[in-house]
């Protein structure tokens, strides 16, 4: 990156995204927000994960957001996606990312919620998203990912979840949502991220994954999920990220992929699209800026590949010892 | 969300969604008012239909939607004929949820919750399933549905894979299809099932996928089922020794801590503070199972009752490439010199096993003789700073030493070679046609190593190298993307090359005379990128790696024996990059001096380095105790210096280099007595 200047490949319209994720939040009766009601709380993560990216996060009222969390709590002790919908897994670990973002994950019953999170792993190992038992590997990281924020991770069972996730391990040495499934890089990120997590990833053979992960960079520079498949800036994350945990990250074409990146911001209005000059949405705006992240880009905060948080952030809870 | 195209609204469209955001948030709020208060009327149920309808992502919904059929069943008990309509309409509203979003996790979980009720239909899931195969025939969910009813209908793997050959006849680029290929086949091959040999399965395979990739060679849909035949080809499933350290008939020297400023010889010489060797085995995969019950060891040498061997590999794993022993060889009187012979064998009863199952069945047995020296008083040579430039002279080529290296070769005797040789030889001809794409030049290359690496015979050893590093550096050119890749493949290949005769091997063996002639190896200014052939290396007790461009030094691990390391001018970015030094105890001097340590926001080696992050290290002493702050600030200098035993450490030239740095390692590493070639305290 260091050999590549900012103005050669455009440039991070980073304040035109910081309005636009703050407008985006107030608008809580349009279309595109009431469609995705139900998953309010990951956009919630993605939205000020990114603000905290760029060092805005302090644009918003902490206390607003973190008593609509806690309206969104079960009592089982799981969150929904918004006030109001059924505990999920998937809102759990979002409200415990968007806490640890601002430092008051100490606000929350932690042996509540854990308990509620190690309820869901079942006796092979694997985890189900909720009392409805859909098993899928997204769920065996999200349970390692947030037990570990809570500092929590010995309330499962590490080794049977472990041994799951390599059941999910494919031939071309990615990993897929249950044992058989073909291998996505969504579902590799999931997988490789419980792995580092739970310090096992002697599991993966870094070798085969980190080419089958590199030759996801197309011509386009940007990368896609699986082969033969259309690039995406999401995956800029999923197979970013990956092949950063194993060192393998050398493989890919970095100054390609960041201006792939940024030809996907609306320049005008904010907001970053999976391909350029698509639809903008925060989802994708989240994972052009942690990908520009993961690439050193200028501007941007250093974001944690496996908890996918930033770095400042992690330290400062994995370096603390308080048990659950 | 995704591929829709970016246009600025226009006000007659923005009315339009305005309403539609009214409609769907009334139905919302009328549906989550059932819910709550657990209405499940023919009139609610339809207007989760509704809801679905529009937004098939709506989970609460499905969930409601379960709770309203468990509540229906409870009512009418279990006549299947009552049962049998209610859960019909749940798959019609599932279809029509999946003619929405056919990707929508919530749709297809329910109707696996259906199905797995057990009153519904399978005949028509496999119906359903072709349907959606020709709308998409890459679409992960309905191939994961698919292996749900074929659990359910118990249908055969030969059944599946001719499924996989109708796809695949019907268009070759349908990676979903080959994946499904290799689990059903490789599931069929473990089992030896009817008509599924290895020998002859594999070259049939080799065929099929042939068509694959020489119709359109930038496609990749075969690429990793081609890889995985050549895997299957050249691994063979049984664990094997690949080397050991001492090695077969070679003779080692073992003294004390002091040393002897002898004469040169032609034969390593072992000092060691603790009167003990490393008894080192290099297996091809990883095993477990490696104890006194499963290697036996004849020997003179005593206190060697309780062996304990160690996988060299993080803490929570049980398996690895290599183990370690540590052999005794100081009694408690003084014997004079004396040479001890030492038999090693292995295989002879069961219990070393790979991680994918197979055991280590060849019995085997090496045997090698050390020559056991009293120490002389004096240890002051242990304080003196290692130069990297001066005190060198060459080894002797003829040195028994390196011919040991060779034989261990034999061990792969036999084991039906014939059909995998065959095999590769009929790949290398077929893709010498392919040598202008990228994918025919990186299989050959890969082809060639892969032959290289099973020919036995001596003489024909070697014959390939050049052409797989010149078949890299054209790669290097063609797809410049992937440079670093194939650049790390050209390293390892020369090094392979480099470690493949023991004249290669010498013309880079040195001996340093200040400490008693130990083995030098030299691979300074190589452009090395990536260390290999490790297994050929074990040896050797001084390394430099000088002005190369490692930025890891992932694979040194398994070097047992290595006292002295150069890393300087290379591009370790980070300590959590040096992690697998931590397994090197015998370490005394490391110099990382210019490299770039400090200069990056990414950590890419932050989860391979044993630490808190990892759940994997949380031990406290007083340093960390005492500078929590700079604990955390620099942990992963803090976590790996702490594992080594460092006398002499270079760091200058980092970024990261500055007093306060400097301090805080001499807080970490107490006993260090040279850092940046100055003695702390001057």
């Amino acid at each position: 990156m260091s050999s590549t200047s900012s103005s050669q490949m455009g440039q991070l319209v980073a304040d035109k995204h910081v309005r636009y994720i703050l407008m985006a939040e107030k608008k809580k009766e349009s279309l595109e927000s009431v469609v995705m009601d139900h998953l309010r709380m990951n956009g919630a993560y993605w939205g000020l994960t990114t603000l905290d990216l760029l060092d805005k996060l302090g644009t918003v009222s902490e206390d607003e957001v973190v008593s609509w969390i806690m309206t969104c709590q079960h009592e089982s002790g799981g969150f929904a996606g918004n006030t109001g919908h059924d505990p999920h897994i998937l809102y759990t670990l979002s409200a415990v990312q968007i806490l640890a973002l601002f430092d008051k994950i100490n606000i929350l019953d932690v042996g509540k919620v854990s308990s509620y999170v190690a309820g869901l792993q079942n006796e092979d190992g694997s985890f189900s998203g909720d009392m409805w038992g859909e098993i899928d590997t997204r769920f065996s990281y999200i349970a390692i990912c947030c037990l570990s924020l809570l500092k929590c991770l010995d309330k499962i069972n590490v080794e049977k979840a472990v041994e799951y996730i390599v059941s999910c391990k494919n031939l071309d040495g990615g990993f897929g949502c249950t044992p058989g499934a073909e291998s996505h890089a969504g579902q590799i990120f999931c997988c490789v991220g419980a792995l580092a997590i739970t310090g096992s990833l002697h599991h993966v053979d870094k070798d085969l994954l980190g080419w089958w992960l590199c030759e996801r960079q197309t011509k386009t520079g940007g990368l896609n999920g699986r082969p033969e498949k259309l690039p995406d800036v999401c995956y800029s994350w999923w197979v970013l990220s990956s092949l950063i945990m194993i060192d393998r990250v050398h493989w890919i074409d970095k100054a390609k992929l960041a201006k792939f990146i940024l030809d996907c911001q609306d320049l005008d209005n904010g907001g970053i699209s999976d391909r350029p000059e698509d639809a903008v949405d925060i989802f994708h705006t989240y994972f052009g800026v942690a990908g520009l992240s993961l690439l050193e880009y200028p501007g941007v905060k250093a974001i944690d590949p496996a908890y996918a948080l930033p770095v400042d952030v992690i330290n400062r809870i994995i370096f603390t010892k308080n048990d659950c | 969300m995704h591929g829709r195209p970016r246009k600025a609204s226009k006000p007659e469209d923005e009315a339009a969604s305005a309403a539609k955001a009214v409609k769907l948030r009334s139905l919302q709020s009328q549906f989550m008012t059932y819910h709550h208060e657990k209405i499940y009327t023919k009139e609610a149920i339809e207007l989760s239909t509704k809801l679905l309808e529009i937004n098939p992502e709506a989970y609460t919904a499905w969930n409601y939607r379960k709770l309203a059929v468990e509540d229906s069943l409870s009512r009418i008990g279990p006549d299947p004929n009552l049962v049998k309509p209610i859960l019909d309409e749940e798959l019609r509203v599932v279809e029509n949820a999946l003619k929405q979003n056919f990707k929508s996790y919530g749709a297809w979980h329910h109707r696996k919750w259906v199905l797995s009720k057990g009153h519904s239909s399978t005949g028509n899931e496999l119906k359903l399933l072709d349907k959606f195969q020709k709308l998409d025939s890459r679409n992960f969910h309905a191939w994961n549905y698919r292996r749900f009813v074929v659990e359910l209908t118990n249908r055969s793997e030969q059944d599946e894979l001719q499924y996989t050959d109708d796809m695949i006849n019907n268009n070759f680029s349908n990676y979903s299809a080959w994946h499904n290929r290799s689990v059903l086949l490789s599931s069929l091959l473990a089992n030896r099932a009817d008509g599924f040999m290895p020998e002859k399965r594999i070259p049939d395979e080799f065929e099929i996928v042939h068509q694959a990739i020489f119709t359109d060679p930038d496609d990749q849909s075969g690429w990793f089922y081609h890889l995985w035949l050549l895997d299957q080809t050249v691994n063979v499933e049984s664990p094997l020794l690949t080397s050991s350290w001492p090695s077969h008939g070679s003779s080692v020297i073992l003294s004390g801590a002091g040393c002897l400023n002898g004469p040169p010889s032609n034969v390593t010489t072992f000092c060691s503070e603790t009167g003990s060797f490393p008894l080192i085995l290099y297996f091809d995969q990883a095993v477990g199972g490696v104890s006194p019950l499963t290697v036996t060891i004849d020997s003179e040498l005593k206190g060697n009752e309780n062996l304990v061997w160690e996988p060299i590999s993080n803490k929570s794993s049980q398996v690895s490439c290599v183990w370690v022993a540590r052999l005794k060889y100081f009694s408690s009187q003084p014997c004079g010199s004396k040479d001890h012979k030492v038999k090693v064998r292995l295989g002879n009863s069961p219990g070393i096993v790979s991680s994918r199952g197979y055991n280590f069945s060849a019995p085997y047995e090496f045997v090698f003789t050390v020559h056991v020296q009293d120490t002389a008083e004096d240890s002051h040579s242990q304080e003196s700073i290692v130069s990297w430039t001066d005190g060198f002279e060459l080894w002797d080529a003829q040195s028994k030493d390196l011919n040991s290296l060779f034989t261990l070769d034999q061990l792969n005797n036999g084991i039906d070679l014939k059909w995998r040789q065959a095999a590769i030889d009929s790949e290398i001809e077929c893709f010498r046609l392919l040598a202008d794409s990228k994918i025919g030049k990186l299989t050959l290359a890969r082809l060639l190593m892969a032959s290289e690496a099973m020919t036995l015979d001596a003489a024909v050893k070697g014959v390939y190298y050049e052409e797989i590093l010149q078949l890299y550096n054209d790669l290097m050119a063609l797809d410049s993307s992937h440079h670093q890749y194939y650049k790390n493949e050209h390293s390892v290949a020369f090094l392979h090359k480099v470690t493949s005769s023991s004249e290669s091997l010498s013309r880079h063996l040195f001996r340093y005379r200040d400490m008693n002639n130990l083995v030098c190896l030299r691979l300074n200014k190589l452009s090395l990128s990536r260390i290999a052939s490790v297994e050929k290396l074990l040896f050797v007790q001084m390394l430099d790696l000088s002005h190369n461009e490692l930025h890891s030094t992932e694979g040194l691990e398994a070097m047992q024996l290595l006292s002295c390391l150069n890393l300087s001018h290379n591009r370790i970015r980070s300590f959590s990059a040096l992690d697998s030094l931590r397994h090197v105890k015998q370490l005394k001097v490391l110099d990382v001096s210019h490299n770039h340590i400090g200069k990056h926001s990414v950590d890419t080696t932050r989860y391979l380095c044993s630490s808190p992050l990892s759940n994997s290290d949380w031990s406290q002493d007083g340093v960390r105790g005492q500078n929590p702050g700079l604990v955390t600030k620099y942990w992963d200098a803090y976590f790996v210096l702490r594992d080594l035993n460092l006398k002499q450490l270079d760091i200058a030239g980092n970024e990261i280099a500055d007093d306060e740095f400097s301090s805080f390692v001499l807080q970490v590493v107490p006993k260090l007595v040279w850092l940046n070639g100055q003695k702390p305290g001057n």
